[in-house]
């Protein structure tokens, strides 16, 4: 676990890096990007600015002295916004993680029993009617699913708002739920499509076990061995899977914002990817790759919590 | 399943990443593993021997969904390639006389605000998806095997290093890399190819990485390596080669999330810009019509794409069935 905990430390360190050498990557004079072109006329005034920010350094000083800020939190400062990203990703954070783990716990809820329904029916008709609708729902690109779900139950039917609740706190979430039915539906649906096919072959897996035998041959029923058996050791690996599907989860996230105008860090990060708001980008690329690593790496932890196999084999 | 990702370990391949759909249907497969492999081991007599590849594509023919995915696509390219051949129709020209017309008449399939041709667009545009998707998938599926196969067949801290990027890469999801990149370079069709490739070579090189440390000890890798020969023989003549069969189930489904990644960045209007346009821009400029009932401006478009990364998903599964075989005979 220790060697674990070293990867992960490596991975961000490394994704730290690759930020700064996108960070780099940017063209033109940051001292220009900051006090307009008009600075050009007066190179000291470039020379000093360059001076006090530490531009003039050579690369690696510069990605110290970056590292160094980023480990006090200091994520930098929007161009646009005129707040610390930091404070923006305050905002915005908290919404994401609402959305995301709505979505993520009715797809779970939802995509158990259609797997273990799909494998128990493998080939038969149930089965491939999952099968293509869960290929379809991941082959239809996720704004297009997000616009028609407006369409039918906002604009046909004016069930639900076609807008997300807004507004700067998390409250509005839970006093206008209704208008956040939408986005979670969206969102559940993508999800969904990943996780059903994954529950399928893990429980395809569990049901060739020599346990299954052995159940079924000391008399147990069926359902008794789907529930008390083959379910509990199929959802082992859909913690990991939540912990690797989570960078795939927070695109569709993206997405699902921007369909919804739904406040949130996705939407924050397409609207300055439009604006080129490099600092605001660059934050909220660390922040998630910090989300995910931590996940995986969480994912790992409650692997081996949940499956003693994994943990006598590492001592 | 060795969850905790340690390096020198026994290879995972059904480990999953971005692309799920590839890393998932890996476990369902094994299950039939049994009978095969008796057939395999002589225990059943096989009838008469045939090639490998024979076998694979029987197989592959078999699976009615497979076969489905590749007439589509072969339709597809055919449609979009040859298609404005035979069909012209206005895609350049702004015509506000002939703008929204419904489908009927001159226009099969209506126009849309700018008033030109939706079929003509449809298939222009389908040309740009396709290449940008294909060519996108190759370059990644390219990048991923050198990564992976040099990374597995060395091993050690190399190896180690090697993978620690991937992971690094990979914890930045795809489409925010995208967008940074495609935020700071502006988009033509061969940066897009480059900014995709470069964002989904990952999963292969994971994959191939797990598949070059099974292969590096073989006897026939060991003997070339007595005899002589270089690393370098040993990755390009016999690593990467006899990992093809990963390789190509999953380059099939690179191409897949490589044109959704297209759509999306489209739709985002940050992908190919005005007045070329793909699927996914087409769509994402139908929107704005849709509420009013111009239903013609993205069904057509939101059908295609659909049913390509349909396509290419089922001819992945197929091809992953027929290579199941392949590797029974090893």
């Amino acid at each position: 676990m220790v060697r674990r905990l070293f990867q992960a430390a490596a991975v961000l360190l490394l994704v730290t890096v690759i930020t700064f050498a996108l960070l780099r990557a940017i063209p033109g004079n940051v001292a220009a990007a900051v006090m307009g072109p008009n600075v050009y006329r007066d190179p000291a005034e470039i020379k000093l600015f360059d001076q006090t920010y530490g531009f003039n350094r050579p690369w690696y000083s510069q990605y110290l002295l970056w590292l160094g800020h980023l480990l006090q939190g200091n994520l930098g400062y929007s161009w646009n916004l005129n707040q610390s990203v930091a404070a923006l990703l305050g905002q915005r954070i908290l919404k994401t993680v609402v959305l995301v783990g709505i979505s993520v716990v009715l797809a779970v809820i939802i995509a158990v029993p259609i797997g273990m329904l799909q494998a128990v029916r493998r080939n038969k008709f149930v089965d491939h009617f999952f099968n293509t609708f869960s290929t379809v729902f991941y082959a239809m690109p996720s704004f297009l699913l997000g616009l028609l779900l407006i369409l039918v139950f906002a604009i046909k039917f004016p069930i639900f708002p076609a807008e997300a609740p807004q507004g700067a706190t998390l409250g509005v979430i839970f006093s206008n739920f209704n208008a956040m039915i939408l986005p979670i539906a969206t969102l559940t649906l993508i999800t969904l499509a990943l996780f059903s096919r994954y529950m399928r072959s893990s429980v395809l897996d569990n049901l060739t076990e020599d346990y299954v035998r052995t159940a079924k041959a000391k008399g147990a029923s069926e359902w008794r061995i789907l529930i008390r058996h083959v379910l509990r050791n199929s959802l082992i690996p859909i913690v990991t899977l939540l912990g690797l599907s989570l960078p795939g989860i927070l695109s569709g996230a993206l997405i699902t914002e921007s369909v919804f105008n739904y406040p949130g860090m996705g939407l924050l990060f397409y609207q300055q990817a439009q604006r080129s708001d490099y600092p605001v980008l660059l934050g909220i690329v660390i922040v998630v790759a910090l989300a995910t690593v931590v996940g995986s790496l969480l994912a790992d932890v409650a692997y081996a919590v949940l499956d003693p196999r994994v943990r006598y084999q590492k001592s | 399943m060795s969850i905790l990702n340690v390096p020198p370990e026994p290879p995972d391949p059904s480990l999953p990443a971005e692309g799920l759909i590839s890393g998932t249907a890996d476990v369902a497969a094994t299950v039939q593993a049994p009978e095969e492999a008796a057939v395999a081991a002589g225990l059943l007599p096989a009838t008469k021997p045939r090639s490998a590849f024979v076998r694979g594509l029987e197989v592959f023919l078999e699976n009615k969904l497979a076969v489905a995915g590749g007439v589509v696509i072969v339709v597809m390219v055919l449609f979009c390639s040859l298609g404005p051949l035979f069909y012209h129709g206005n895609t350049t020209v702004v015509n506000f006389a002939n703008e929204l017309l419904p489908p009927g008449g001159g226009h099969p399939l209506g126009t849309d605000g700018s008033g030109n041709d939706v079929l003509a667009r449809l298939m222009t545009s389908g040309q740009i998806s396709l290449e940008v998707g294909i060519a996108a998938a190759i370059l990644a599926t390219v990048i991923g095997v050198l990564w992976g196969s040099v990374a597995g067949y060395f091993g050690g801290i190399l190896d180690a290093v090697m993978m620690r990027v991937v992971d690094a890469v990979l914890s930045i999801p795809v489409l925010f890399l995208a967008l940074v990149i495609v935020a700071i370079v502006i988009p033509t069709e061969p940066i897009l190819i480059l900014v995709i490739a470069m964002t989904s070579w990952l999963t292969t090189s994971r994959l191939v990485r797990g598949e070059a440390l099974s292969l590096r000890v073989r006897e026939y890798v060991q003997a070339m390596r007595v005899m002589g020969g270089g690393s370098a023989r040993a990755v390009l003549r016999h690593i990467a080669p006899n990992a093809i069969g990963t390789i190509v189930v999953n380059l099939s489904f690179q191409v897949a999330d490589a044109i959704g990644l297209v759509v999306a960045l489209s739709y985002l209007g940050l992908g190919i810009r005005s007045p070329e346009e793909d699927w996914g821009a087409m769509l994402s400029n139908g929107i704005t019509y849709v509420a009013d009932g111009y239903w013609w401006l993205i069904v057509p478009a939101g059908v295609c794409i659909v049913i390509v990364i349909t396509a290419f998903i089922w001819i992945g599964e197929g091809l992953r069935d027929a290579v199941e075989v392949r590797l029974q005979r090893r």
